[in-house]
């Protein structure tokens, strides 16, 4: 995976709260091979009319965000059904940063997964966020992982992010290889766990 | 004997399962039981391309569930067929147990484990699915996990996590009679709200809680994910192991007992602390539909809908005009004068024999007159049901008996619900288009699914089971 740093990108003001993964990926486009790339189906719902049209009122159709690299929403952003497709639609269409003042669990995970930076501020600061000009006009702005930064036209705001998933985001890291230094760890737990909890075995096998 | 300070269940679960535990609080898990479905196939997609083998075939179970047909006569894409094939194979190719398309025992994940007994008190369950939280019923700690971690459990059978914040919710008193699990969920989440409970794991408990039979239990358990928890749980009592015993997979006979005796440890101690504790009264719960875009968009049968003009809050007052301009619906409308076009009954929330029987004792003799579909939670249920005469019951009131699956849940097989339709349906989402595009959902027990289909309307079936049997 490649390490998140900094990064430097136009941010969609996308305000919306509540964003539930099924509006990030409607479900029936879930069965596509990852290797088609998964951009095309963000917010596709929401994105179009009843007619397939590209809408004029949603923000992510706005040619000044049409190559952003950053979102930033409202409350709760990735609720709902745990499909880490959801991850990949904004992965996909170059957004590696979304920036709220929460997330559901499950997509939060799955963004440090897919090296996406899923940015902590208060609601206070995402209002201001949304407002600020270089936001609003499209001008880009800086997200600094290593100083848990953003900076954004003479502003700049501190996020939050766990500091282990700041850790795999600055590195790259793959939690396969991680699990695996532990190799002896696990096999002193299977040979111990398997005299205290012999009924953990499923009993039957067909 | 090493003293220990009081523990909660979720700690006593969390404890037995650690392996290691990393410097940030991160503990890296054993995986008792890992159910893959259709959708895994990213997760073997990864593991294929590093090369690497299941880890522990015999732990890890495959359902299919999200994709295949409920109809006779269904006709699917070639990606659909191809997502359905595609679980056989991998599970073939890697020993892997699969309940797949065609097989006697083929269900929804989170119906089939539980009546096979591969669900069982005390267990870490994960599955790629976030209703995986239905097992907590039988005293389990189950959520549902990504693609990626899908990937990491089957090279590993592990998987790393931060400890949940512990809260308990306690419902004492007893539910009126006609009320189901379902009208506590809803009740639930439509007083503490989707976001409430995020980060945490939720202990149910009290009286109200303990009268519920192991299918209420796990429509309650399922939808713990709507009020923002990453899962929720049920200590095991003399209900789980009475439904448990003799279930094929679990231990049998002595096994069985001994394994009891460990299993009553699991509650949570009496002094034991909670990060937070909520105590509803089961009196002040009454029949429950939703009528907005989400599942906290719910109330009292015989309420009325909100008014956005007198939400203090403008996010939520916006909210509440988003979802009601979605859902066509006006506000101060009572909810029973709700029409609705089509009704569902299935998912893994309410697809159960109980949930089965609860909707045929409004049915009977009665007819819809409005289209629907029946779909099982399993083959199992299906042919109890069968043998009960329910699937009479519902084809004569002019409902479609079909086969397991999730079926119009979430529409991914092909039974959908048409764009600018309203569903009365036992499901646990209803956010827009989550039946199908332009679909409108309302939630509700099984009982007020099949009132509604008999009256075209929202109704409470109270009205219509009295004098009935239960
Ligand atoms: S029945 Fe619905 S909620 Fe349950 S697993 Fe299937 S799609 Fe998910």
């Amino acid at each position: 995976m490649k390490p998140f740093t900094t990064l430097d990108a136009t941010a969609c003001p996308l305000g919306l709260t509540n964003v539930d993964t099924d509006q990030l990926i409607p479900a029936r486009f879930m069965q596509t091979p990852r290797s088609k790339g998964y951009g095309q189906f963000l917010f596709h719902d929401l994105r179009r009319d009843g007619d397939g049209q590209l809408r004029d009122d949603f923000p992510l159709n706005d040619p000044r965000y049409a190559t952003c690299g950053i979102v930033v929403a409202r409350k709760n952003f990735g609720c709902g059904s745990s499909r880490e497709a959801g991850v990949y639609v904004l992965v996909d269409q170059g957004i590696t940063c979304v920036i709220a003042p929460s997330f559901g669990d499950i997509f939060a995970a799955n963004s440090i997964k897919n090296g996406l930076l899923p940015a902590v501020l208060s609601e206070a600061d995402i209002e201001m966020l949304l407002n600020e000009p270089s936001v609003v006009e499209g001008r880009g702005i800086r997200v600094d992982l290593e100083r848990q930064q953003i900076v954004a036209g003479n502003r700049v705001f501190d996020f939050a992010i766990r500091a282990d998933w700041k850790k795999q985001l600055l590195n790259g890291w793959d939690d396969v290889d991680m699990t695996r230094s532990y190799a002896a760890q696990i096999k002193a737990f299977n040979a111990a766990d398997s005299q205290t909890r012999p009924w953990a075995q499923p009993a039957k096998q067909d | 004997m090493k003293s220990r300070a009081p523990r909660t269940i979720i700690d006593k679960i969390w404890d037995a399962h650690t392996i290691v535990q990393r410097d940030d609080g991160d503990c890296l898990l054993w995986v008792d039981r890992h159910f893959v479905h259709e959708g895994s196939h990213h997760g073997f997609a990864y593991t294929k391309a590093r090369g690497a083998q299941v880890a522990r075939p015999d732990l890890t179970f495959g359902m299919a569930d999200h994709y295949v047909p409920t109809r006779t006569g269904a006709v699917q894409p070639d990606d659909t067929r191809r997502m359905i094939r595609q679980l056989q194979e991998n599970a073939a190719q890697h020993g892997i147990t699969c309940f797949g398309e065609g097989h006697a025992r083929q269900g929804i994940a989170h119906v089939v484990a539980p009546e096979l007994g591969i669900t069982l008190p005390g267990l870490l369950i994960v599955c790629g699915d976030s209703h995986t939280s239905t097992h907590g019923a039988l005293g389990a700690y189950a959520f549902g996990i990504g693609a990626s971690e899908v990937a990491h459990v089957l090279m590993t059978q592990t998987i790393w996590q931060s400890r949940p914040k512990r809260m308990r919710l306690r419902i004492d008193g007893t539910l009126a009679p006609g009320l189901s699990a379902k009208d506590m969920a809803l009740s639930i989440i439509s007083r503490i709200g989707t976001g409430y409970a995020q980060g945490c794991a939720i202990e149910y408990a009290g009286s109200a809680v303990r009268g519920l039979s192991v299918e209420g239990r796990l429509t309650l358990c399922n939808m713990s994910i709507e009020s923002g928890s990453r899962l929720g749980l049920i200590a095991p009592d003399e209900t789980t192991f009475a439904w448990l015993r003799g279930r094929s997979y679990a231990p049998q006979g002595d096994a069985f007992d001994a394994a009891v005796a460990d299993w009553r440890q699991l509650a949570s101690d009496d002094e034991a602390v909670f990060d937070r504790e909520i105590v509803l009264d089961a009196k002040d719960i009454a029949p429950t539909a939703t009528w907005g875009t989400s599942p906290e968009h719910a109330a009292a049968i015989t309420a009325h809908i909100p008014d956005p003009a007198s939400e203090a809050d403008p996010t939520k007052a916006e909210a509440l005009r988003d979802a009601l301009a979605y859902m066509d619906l006006k506000p101060g409308m009572a909810l029973t004068d709700i029409p609705i076009d089509r009704v569902f009954i299935g998912s893994c929330t309410n697809s159960r024999i109980e949930d089965l029987r609860a909707a045929a004792a409004v049915l009977a003799g009665r007819h819809a007159i409005v289209p629907g579909l029946v779909s099982p939670g399993s083959g199992t249920v299906k042919r109890q049901a069968e043998e009960e005469g329910l699937d009479r019951i519902f084809t004569a009131a002019g409902l479609e008996w079909a086969g397991p699956g999730c079926s119009m849940c979430v529409g991914m097989n092909g039974d959908v619900v048409p764009a600018g339709e309203r569903c009365a349906s036992t499901t646990n989402r209803n956010f827009k288009g989550r039946q199908g595009k332009g679909s409108r959902t309302h939630l509700m027990s099984p009982a007020m699914v099949a009132a509604a289909a008999v009256t075209g309307h929202l109704t409470d079936p109270r009205l219509l089971t009295e004098g009935r049997q239960p």
